[in-house]
């Protein structure tokens, strides 16, 4: 079949199962877009801004654990597309970029709308590809599938002259793809597994440190029965939330900076930890030195060795895929005589008992005002624990990772390791598309839903119901903590004057807005709002301007100098 | 400590600066680095001279491991290996100069390869510290300009780096 480059691209897309591509057109991806207009597999979403249709995608694939993919055109196009990319590469997402470029003669000369998008990209990509033929086009493309979705997830570039786009060759999609240079490992070693095992059975303080990589990697159902038969501990990273059930009694809370005291002590004075699928990222171990401060013994499986031994050494590096290696840890410990001593493990929990009793994720329950808190609380009850919710940046991610427990994986989607504000509304389009009878919230703050609040028109055209859950305490809230808690009071330009009117605002794009300004008002608006199936419902609640996310370890601190309330400014 | 990295990489447009941002977006040390294509025209192979701690040296191989462009990558320092680098020097070269310039060149093995009345231009291999102690034991001020391609490495015996 000979078809045209651009035509061959959205081959492709079919071949791979691609139901939506997120975009905006553009002089370079004419022909794309009109191949896309000629065929009705793929369908193509049309967001307001670049940004929004690189989250949404990456939303797509967070909930859906499938590809996402997105198409820009050369030039404002990828640049403006460059922060969700990024976004994407730090959380380890799978996704597949097509981008325009100027025609292949026009290359290096400063064309319109020219940028060296391999360059841009390139640091912020897993891997990335310039098209310089059509007869190139087809096997590069399965090539950035499968890169991108193999070993360690990331999002892959595939930037396509104009003139690729147009030139004619006969079609063969590839059954399969080797690369000499990227053969991802799946099992891990059976000889190190083993010494992990036998490790977690001496533990007489054993912890489970659970990241993102167990939702990537899809092993929620593997982890769970182990940590249960195990009878540990386990924390998760604010990546990992939902792989272990956040209502286990045997869950302790998110650890790191805004992590539980319970959590946190139990990390820095287990005697075993075992940690699957995170990566000792510095929000969550805090200061490296005090860490390093007390001896443990560490087991690390993650599928890429550069994360191991990064920040922290381990006793035993487990490099492979977590399903494979957990369920191979479970068939021994299955099969195994020796069991932990049940003595050291009651001595342990009744000390983690005593830690929780801190119950340090209290907060005035008799304020007159509204606490950011108790919105998420009552957003756990309306929504029956049950809702995707994705958020922005700020304290409300914050509550929103701490007050919701998430039971389930692809049940919260945030942007941890870049932390891009502009993230929540776009991506809960994407979680809306992704799962169409689903419950969507979106956990904002008053300026981060300013970032891509353009995108309340796309929920419109393609009736995606999200609710928009605003935090709204006038305050750039996490920027104003710190420089509280920092910067001795000295809040520079972290408040905003002349918010919009968000009810208005809502309104006007053809959707549900309501202000909440009173405590008692706040169960009966989320309820209202919910009912609501097929609208968008902007709540924008007025908050408790100066509220504090607690507990938190500061910057430099270690993990278990925890602030846990005003009392400790 | 200084190590000697070689690799094999695809030869493809954009593996090389893939290399370098790698280098330079992780604030690691890069003493030189020299890449050319092999027997076979898809391979490249390179040479990298860095330095850092054991801990730093693991996380630079494994991040060059993980580059798509990346086929091997060895560290040569561990095992016997030998470094060669080429350095062209053009010297002043007057009067009773040109006769003491010839000797020393002579004694490292150089080789005078162009002459011009006033000037020679010295071609010499070897490891980094041969080169150095040329430049060292010729006047500095002698020296107009020097050229070197930095450090190519490959193993003893019979191991050898391939696909
Ligand atoms: C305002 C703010 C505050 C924050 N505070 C906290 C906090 O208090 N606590 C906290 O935890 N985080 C916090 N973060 C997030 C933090 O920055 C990191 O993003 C996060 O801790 C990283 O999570 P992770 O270790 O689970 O790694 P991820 O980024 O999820 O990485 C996943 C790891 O799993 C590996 N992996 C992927 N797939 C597989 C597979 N199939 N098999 C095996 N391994 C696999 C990857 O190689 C990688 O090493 C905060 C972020 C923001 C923006
Ligand atoms: C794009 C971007 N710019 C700047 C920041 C730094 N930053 C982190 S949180 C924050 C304030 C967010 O304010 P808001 O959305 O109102 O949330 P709040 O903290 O008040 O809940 C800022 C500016 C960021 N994370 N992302
Ligand atoms: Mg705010």
């Amino acid at each position: 079949m000979r078809l045209t480059g651009a035509e061959i691209t959205i081959q492709c897309l079919q071949e791979e199962g691609v139901e939506f591509v997120f975009g905006y057109p553009g002089g370079a991806v004419l022909y794309i877009y009109d191949a896309l207009f000629n065929q009705d597999k793929v369908k193509h979403i049309l967001v307001r801004h670049e940004q929004a249709a690189l989250h949404a995608a990456d939303a797509y694939a967070r909930a859906s654990g499938r590809t996402g993919v997105a198409l820009v055109t050369s030039g404002p196009g990828v640049t403006n597309a460059v922060t969700g990319i990024a976004t994407a590469y730090m959380d380890s997402i799978p996704m597949v970029i097509i981008s325009g470029q100027v025609p292949t003669p026009a290359i290096g000369l400063d064309a319109f709308q020219e940028v060296d998008t391999v360059g841009i990209t390139r640091p912020c990509v897993k891997h990335n590809f310039l098209v310089k033929h059509v007869d190139e086009l087809a096997s590069t493309i399965k090539k950035a599938f499968y890169v991108a979705a193999s070993g360690r997830p990331g999002p892959v570039l595939v930037d396509i002259p104009k003139d690729v786009s147009q030139h004619i060759a006969e079609f063969v999609y590839p059954k399969s793809v080797s690369m000499r240079s990227y053969n991802p490992v799946t099992k891990g070693h059976s000889g190190q597994i083993k010494k992990a095992v036998q490790m977690l059975m001496e533990a007489r303080r054993p912890m489970i440190y659970v990241g993102g990589g167990v939702i990537l990697g899809n092993a929620a159902e593997q982890l769970t029965k182990l940590v249960r038969d195990l009878g540990f501990p386990c924390t998760n990273t604010l990546m990992g939330l939902g792989a272990y059930p956040g209502t286990d009694p045997q869950f302790v809370g998110m650890l790191g900076m805004h992590g539980t005291y319970e959590a946190n002590l139990a990390m820095q004075h287990c005697d075993v930890l075992l940690a699957v699928g995170a990566r000792f990222d510095d929000r969550v171990i805090g200061n490296p030195q005090h860490f390093f401060s007390e001896n443990r013994r560490i087991i690390h499986v993650d599928i890429d060795p550069s994360s191991i031994s990064k920040r922290v050494r381990v006793d035993v590096p487990i490099v492979g895929n977590v399903a494979d290696v957990l369920e191979e840890m479970q068939k021994l410990v299955n099969a195994a005589t020796a069991r932990p001593d049940a003595t050291a493990l009651k001595d342990w929990w009744k000390q983690i008992g005593e830690w929780r009793g801190r119950d340090c994720l209290r907060y005035d329950r008799t304020s007159n005002l509204i606490k950011p808190q108790y919105v998420i609380e009552k957003l756990y009850e309306v929504t029956g624990g049950d809702a995707i919710v994705t958020s922005d940046v700020g304290q409300h991610q914050m509550w929103a990772a701490q007050y919701y427990k998430f039971d389930k994986p692809r049940r919260w989607l945030n942007s941890g390791g870049l932390g891009t504000m502009g993230f929540g509304l776009p991506a809960a389009m994407g979680a809306q598309m992704a799962f169409p009878e689903a419950t969507v919230a979106c956990v904002t703050g008053e300026a981060s839903i300013q970032m891509c609040i353009q995108e309340l028109s796309t929920c419109k055209q393609y009736h995606l119901p999200v609710k928009i859950v605003n935090l709204n305490n006038r305050y750039l809230g996490m920027v104003r903590q710190w420089q509280q808690i920092l910067h001795g009071n000295r809040y520079s330009e972290s408040y905003m004057d002349a918010l919009p009117d968000f009810v208005k605002l809502a309104e006007s794009y053809g959707h549900v807005g309501v202000r909440i300004e009173n405590p008692a008002d706040v169960e009966p608006a989320l309820r209202e709002a919910f009912a609501l199936k097929d609208r968008v419902v902007f709540m924008d609640f007025m908050t408790d301007q100066t509220e504090n996310v607690f507990p938190m370890v500061k910057a430099g601190q270690g993990l278990t100098e925890m602030l846990l309330g005003a009392e400790d400014l | 400590m200084r190590h000697i990295l070689s690799l094999l990489l695809e030869n493809e447009a954009g593996a090389l600066s893939r290399v370098a941002g790698l280098f330079s977006a992780r604030g690691y040390n890069i003493e030189s680095l020299t890449v050319a294509p092999t027997e076979d025209p898809t391979l490249s192979r390179m040479t990298i001279v860095t330095s850092g701690s054991e801990e730093v040296i693991e996380q630079i191989t494994k991040q060059l491991n993980k580059l798509i462009d990346v086929v091997k990558v060895f560290d040569l320092n561990e095992g016997n290996y030998i470094e060669r680098e080429l350095m062209l020097v053009k010297v002043r070269a007057e009067g009773k100069d040109r006769e003491e310039l010839k000797r020393t060149a002579d004694i490292f093995r150089g080789r005078i390869i162009d002459v011009t009345d006033r000037t020679y231009t010295i071609e010499l291999t070897g490891p980094r510290d041969k080169l150095d102690a040329f430049l060292d034991a010729i006047d500095r001020s002698q020296i107009l300009e020097t050229v070197r391609t930095g450090a190519s490495g490959i193993g003893r015996g019979e191991w050898v780096l391939r696909v």
